[in-house]
């Protein structure tokens, strides 16, 4: 048996191979390792209906946010159309399902595609623009797609949207909760396990060098613009997917929530857990759902017990403050996210009780 | 031919509506080059402030529209202090998410205090401002606009030209680290920028108030349309502002008059992706040439 690894109290890295390791020490991996037992073992089956409705949907916002990740976190191009590309994928997993009779298994990876394909259109002005003005023609993007979803009648259903057929899966009806719960999560981990290791590849280390510095990477002859369009395409292909089995497990879709707000929710999602970390989209999704949900139960809460049910009204649009003032605390207090307190927080641990 | 007037004029005063909203995003990119997605917010709570000075605290307008941009003036200066200082020098998202989610903060603040329903001021424009040439009539308030719009053209172009402060704010915005050796206070030409620009940001949501009536809702859609205006005309030229203002406000109206409504409020994003492909510095911007 090979010796089992420990932190070591410094950094004793001496070649590339053990800078590019996922996990640093054995216990690393024996985490990792429980904890997807306890998520494919135990969850599913100790939450109660509403617990699991959460969690699925943490899930599927889960690789949407690791794919926005992806483009922004580490290939630096920001993007304020993520939402409408979830949605693209939504809709195209919807039409495929119902009017192409396509099964469950073949319309989401195929929504995926088609989601990548918009979103390479609308990475095309990478070529040309950076920073604030890709930010602002993917906002533009954001409104056509938007607009394009209500507008194409014949296609897309207008503002009544489309009913989509539960899924089935190898014969089995993917109905329940339950049941996605094991889609969904499945998904998540192989889409993260994609995203980890694609970014440990030549790829990765593309998308790493032109967010540092793109006149750089041009000069080390990386060819910048197929790898910014690159970017674009897998992070669109992650919403595409998310969308599409968003599409399946709601049943029905309008074009109401891919909105400029689901876009910025995603934005949010990804600075609060920390750009450029994968585990951070996936602590960054956990508190944007977390603090919806508490919001609303506390509007509803107040609805109920309040003295009348005009405070909560009133009270009804403080949950947008609210949500406001969680980023801009983050931005101000912790700009490199959650991934960076749970950093601490574990080397407090490690370090304990001689922390220097 | 009436019909073509009419759109006309129509498209043109509600250019200058857009052109005077725009005119404190301008002022701000130019100044700090932070993009302000709360734009349109801090146009509502100036037209907010205006309203419950003159409607419900029932001050002279005069006085409700002096201690309006008194208030707003102030809001800048504490907004630039306590949320964008500590954020200069971070990535371009850090602020761009700041500005939004100062947005969302105000956004729920004002339903809040006010809901979402339309509120009117009491009028106060004289009549005699309304223009009637032939079959097209033009408002009082367009015409208080138009007249808002020039003078505010004007005196922000001698401000920036002869005064020592306007000054400072284009050495800043040109070249920071010169502008610091040289000895000029950036961190206060900051602030001033951001009070300016709320200030200026206050007046067009009054204006923007008294035509359409204040909404929150409304007002912060208004904020997003800035951003077609501005890349147009270039985003750091007041003039630009105002004729991209002229150009996407005639854009609307005759896409609304001639093809059809529902294209009427994306004609303005799909101008801005065309735009942006062929001349992304817009008509007047600063061009900044690179290679990569």
């Amino acid at each position: 048996m090979r010796k089992l690894q420990f932190h070591p109290c410094g950094s004793f890295k001496t070649s590339y191979q053990q800078d590019l390791n996922i996990f640093s020490t054995d216990f690393g991996r024996l985490w990792m390792g429980i904890s997807i037992v306890l998520l494919f073992g135990v969850v599913p089956f100790i939450s109660s209906a509403y617990i699991l409705y959460v969690v699925n949907n943490i899930g599927i916002y889960a690789i949407a946010a690791v794919g926005l990740n992806l483009l922004i976190g580490f290939t630096g191009q920001i993007s304020l159309g993520h939402g409408a590309f979830f949605g693209v994928g939504a809709y195209a997993a919807a039409i495929l399902a119902t009017k192409g009779g396509f099964p469950f298994f073949l319309a989401v990876p195929i929504a995926g595609v088609v989601s990548a394909a918009v979103g390479m259109v609308f990475g095309l002005p990478s070529a040309r623009l950076k920073h604030l003005y890709l930010c602002i023609a993917t906002l533009a993007g954001q409104f056509i797609i938007e607009y394009v979803l209500v507008q194409w009648e014949g296609l897309t259903g207008g503002a009544q949207g489309i009913f989509v057929p539960s899924a089935t899966l190898f014969g089995i009806n993917l109905g329940n909760d339950r049941a996605f719960f094991y889609v969904i999560f499945g998904c998540f981990v192989l889409m993260t396990w994609i995203a980890v290791n694609l970014i440990r590849t030549r790829i990765g280390r593309a998308f790493i060098a032109i967010r540092d510095n793109d006149r750089a990477a041009e000069g080390m002859g990386i060819p910048v613009f197929p790898y910014k369009l690159l970017s674009f395409a897998i992070s669109s292909f992650y919403a595409g997917f998310a969308g599409a089995l968003f599409a399946f497990y709601t049943m029905s879709i309008t074009p109401e929530p891919f909105n400029l707000w689901l876009s910025i929710q995603y934005i949010a999602m990804i600075i609060i857990g920390g750009l450029g970390s994968i585990p951070g989209s996936v602590f960054g999704v956990i508190f944007i759902v977390t603090l919806n949900e508490v919001l609303s139960h506390a509007t509803e809460y107040l609805m109920n017990v309040g003295v009348s049910t005009g405070v909560a009204i009133t009270i009804a649009p403080l949950r947008e403050f609210v949500y406001g003032l969680a980023i801009v605390l983050f931005i101000i207090f912790e700009p490199k996210g959650l991934a960076e307190v749970w950093r601490i927080v574990r080397s407090n641990f490690r370090l304990w009780p001689f922390s220097y | 031919m009436d019909f073509f007037l009419q759109l006309l004029v129509n498209g043109i005063s509600l250019g200058f509506l857009y052109a005077l909203s725009a005119l404190g995003f301008v002022m701000i990119f130019k100044s700090s080059s932070v993009l302000n997605f709360a734009h349109g917010e801090l146009m509502a709570i100036g037209a907010f402030l205006f309203l419950a000075l003159s409607a419900w605290a029932d001050l002279p307008i005069v006085l409700a529209f002096a201690l309006t941009l008194i208030g707003s003036f102030t809001l800048g200066f504490i907004l630039e202090k306590f949320f964008l200082r500590p954020l200069i020098g971070e990535a371009l998202i850090q602020v761009i998410m700041l500005t939004l989610g100062l947005a969302l903060m105000f956004r729920g603040l004002l339903l809040f205090i006010f809901g979402g329903d339309i509120h009117d001021y009491p009028k106060f424009l004289p009549e005699a401002l309304s223009m009637q040439w032939g079959a097209i009539q033009i408002p009082a308030v367009y015409v208080a606009a138009f007249i808002i719009g020039i003078l505010f053209l004007i005196l922000f172009g001698l401000f920036f030209k002869y005064s020592s402060q306007g000054i400072y704010m284009r050495s800043v915005a040109d070249n920071q680290p010169a502008a610091l050796s040289l000895g000029v206070h950036v961190r206060r030409v900051f602030a001033l920028s951001w009070a300016i620009a709320a200030l200026v940001c206050a007046m067009s949501g009054i204006v923007l108030g008294i035509i359409n009536g204040i909404n929150v809702h409304e007002l912060s859609s208004i904020g997003l349309k800035v951003f077609p205006v501005v890349i147009l005309g270039g985003l750091d030229s007041i003039g630009g502002a105002i004729l991209g203002g002229v150009i996407i406000g005639l854009l609307e109206t005759f896409t609304g008059g001639y093809i059809s409504t529902s294209l009427r409020e994306i004609i303005p994003y799909i101008v801005l992706i065309f735009i942006l492909m062929v001349k992304p510095y817009g008509l007047f911007g600063l061009v900044e040439i690179e290679r990569v």
